[in-house]
């Protein structure tokens, strides 16, 4: 199980579009960061940033290449991190599921009673 | 379970947790489900395999509230609180604690109920204590009693694109 501290790093790695972006890129494979640049409106300098806070959450490795370092998806983080909302979401899923047939059987009494 | 559905989970801050959800019915009954006891245990009844032992809810300020659900395992999760703010039928504000005390402190959970054309609209935001609390809440409660089988990356990925 990831740290409290581990799970932070990814989270706020996680809450920008732009790297979230970059993430679904690269499980395309890998890519530089000129080539990760292309897509954005924005300055390569801008994409290292972003690069280097995916990096520090472990989210994405850079390659030894010294011309091209291209930047490589690195899954466990995200699968630790997602894994718990998706285990949580899965738990409101059901619960809600639940309330959805509860509702159903209300509005059926209410219409029975004429009240709707 | 599809992703994309009509619920969807944000954390929009360090300390949030935002469920939002909408149900094919008018909100003075997704508002009663939320604060009557007898509606309450038919659908909030934990994991699959828990039962609910305990469910109590008074309905007004000041008044407390308190679940308790029982694992397979023999396992009791127990949580209750009192309610700060009742408003029928669109509000419900309430501080919460678990009895483990996984959560760090009091948490604020508030209930937004909100209809346009019979069809309710349910944001519950919840405020823990910290930001360990709130990753610590994103584990439970389905640390016990489930399976934590990872979905393929590409499958999250494209949740999160």
């Amino acid at each position: 199980m990831p740290t409290p501290a581990a799970l932070d790093a990814t989270f706020q790695a996680l809450a920008d579009p732009t790297r979230r972006a970059i993430l679904a890129r690269l499980a395309m494979g890998e890519a530089s960061v000129m080539e990760l640049a292309e897509p954005f409106a924005m300055s390569q300098p801008a994409i290292s940033k972003h690069l280097k806070v995916l990096e520090n959450a472990g989210l994405i490795s850079r390659g030894r290449d010294a011309q091209r370092r291209p930047c490589k998806l690195e899954a466990a983080p995200l699968a630790e991190a997602t894994g718990w909302l998706i285990e949580y979401r899965k738990f409101w899923e059901q619960q809600f599921g639940q309330l959805d047939d509860l509702l159903d059987e209300l509005k059926r009494l209410e219409a029975l009673a004429g009240k709707n | 379970m599809a992703f994309g559905g009509p619920l969807t989970i944000t954390t929009p801050d360090d300390t949030q947790i935002v469920i939002t959800r909408q149900f094919d019915a008018p909100r003075h009954l997704v508002f009663a489900c939320y604060t009557q006891p007898a509606l309450i245990r038919r659908w909030l009844n934990g994991a699959e395999g828990w039962i609910m032992t305990v469910c109590e809810f008074e309905p007004r300020v000041g008044g407390k509230y308190r679940y308790e659900w029982k694992a397979p395992s023999g396992y009791v999760m127990g949580m209750g609180g009192v309610i700060r703010e009742i408003s029928p039928v669109d509000r419900v504000v309430s501080a919460e604690l678990f009895d483990e005390d996984w959560t760090g402190g009091e948490t604020v959970s508030v209930l937004d109920f909100d209809e346009a054309s019979g069809r309710t609209t349910l944001v519950n935001t919840i405020t823990y204590a910290s930001k360990d609390a709130r990753d610590g809440a994103l584990q439970t409660p389905m640390a016990e009693g489930m399976e934590h089988g990872y979905k393929k990356l590409d499958d999250v990925l494209i949740e999160l694109a």
